[in-house]
């Protein structure tokens, strides 16, 4: 979606520079939800203030949730029909192998040290052996990357003044 | 009711990080395990179905699950759910990022996060597998899926869409 927010706010409608849409993707990344709808609240809001977000968001998201609709309230009532659920069982085995090759492709860029993959240990740890939910896993990991990275500040920090001493 | 998935939903919003796939363990955990809303195998007709359509998983499921529970209002509610959270976050760290240019908090948080998303990943996966490994075909339909994928680099919607028009073909 991304190379499509930018031909049209940056190349065809021309409501921002190429500098700008790159810092706020930046933004865009730095926070949870959907890319999607960040991009759309942070490029809205620099373009017309708090409206434009909210304006930006709303048409972001409007035409899935419309699609959604219109297809939830057909499956609801004929999603046992042979044709429908022939269709569902077979696309159902496919998920689990997009799910197989999203593991591989996230873990290439994603898991890149030897810190990283104590964060792994950490949220597997979590996760399949304290068995707490998703949200406390992301919770912790987000706490253990702030306490991180004040450590290795602090040793850097520390190193610098030995080696003035 | 309404007011439950919009809270629901929000807490899935807030602490989603690492794009689409990553949500799925999230959003199974509140609307399968905690609030029994739908069971997992209609989760994975969920995640089909928001794969295969436009627009983000996020909004998608929670416009369908929303929907399922409460009509249209519900789907209202979960979607909003799901959107508002993120939108005031991008606000303030917007505004914080013009102001203090470099937030060393927010690096922190993703290099600590970054990583586990994978392991969310990992999670989805593991947890789909009864209700899509239930057979000799739909194994190799997985396998051949990841396949085309990794290897082909094939688009994954297109193949889901290939999986489901076999599923035709197989099943009907």
């Amino acid at each position: 979606m991304i190379p499509l927010i930018k031909r049209e706010l940056v190349e065809r409608r021309q409501w921002l520079e190429d500098s700008e849409f790159v810092d706020l993707l930046a933004i865009a990344q730095s926070g949870p939800g959907p890319i999607a709808v960040n991009t759309a609240t942070v490029t809205g809001y620099k373009i017309r203030g708090k409206s434009g977000a909210a304006a930006a968001v709303l048409g972001a998201a409007m035409p899935s949730f419309l699609v959604i609709l219109a297809f939830a309230s057909v499956l609801v009532r004929y999603k046992n029909a042979p044709a429908i659920d022939a269709v569902f069982r077979g696309m159902r085995p496919a998920i689990l192998g997009l799910l197989v090759a999203a593991v591989w492709q996230v873990g290439k860029n994603s898991v890149k040290n030897r810190s990283d993959l104590w964060f792994v240990a950490a949220g597997a740890f979590i996760l399949f052996v304290l068995r707490q939910s998703p949200v406390t896993a992301v919770f912790v990991s987000g706490l253990l990357g702030i306490a991180s990275g004040y450590v290795s500040r602090r040793a850097a920090r520390m190193k610098h003044e030995d080696g003035d001493r | 009711m309404l007011f439950r998935l919009f809270l629901t939903f929000a807490k899935i919003g807030a602490f989603s990080f690492g794009g689409g796939y990553a949500m799925i363990p999230l959003i199974s955990h509140e609307v399968v395990t905690s609030n029994s809303w739908i069971t997992m195998d209609e989760f994975v007709d969920v995640v089909a179905l928001s794969q295969a359509t436009p627009g983000p998983i996020a909004i998608n499921s929670a416009t369908y699950i929303g929907y399922k529970v409460a009509g249209f209002w519900g789907s209202v509610a979960a979607t909003a759910g799901v959107v508002v959270p993120s939108f005031v976050i991008m606000l303030i760290l917007g505004f914080l990022f013009y102001k203090y240019r470099n937030v060393a908090l927010v690096k922190d948080i993703f290099r600590g996060i970054r990583p586990v998303v994978v392991v969310l990943i990992v999670a989805a996966a593991l947890s789909v597998v009864p209700s899509t490994l239930t057979g000799f075909v739909p194994g190799l339909i997985a396998a051949i899926s990841t396949a085309l994928i990794l290897g082909l680099r094939k688009d994954p919607v297109m193949v889901l869409l290939g999986a489901g028009a076999l599923g035709l073909i197989l099943y009907l």
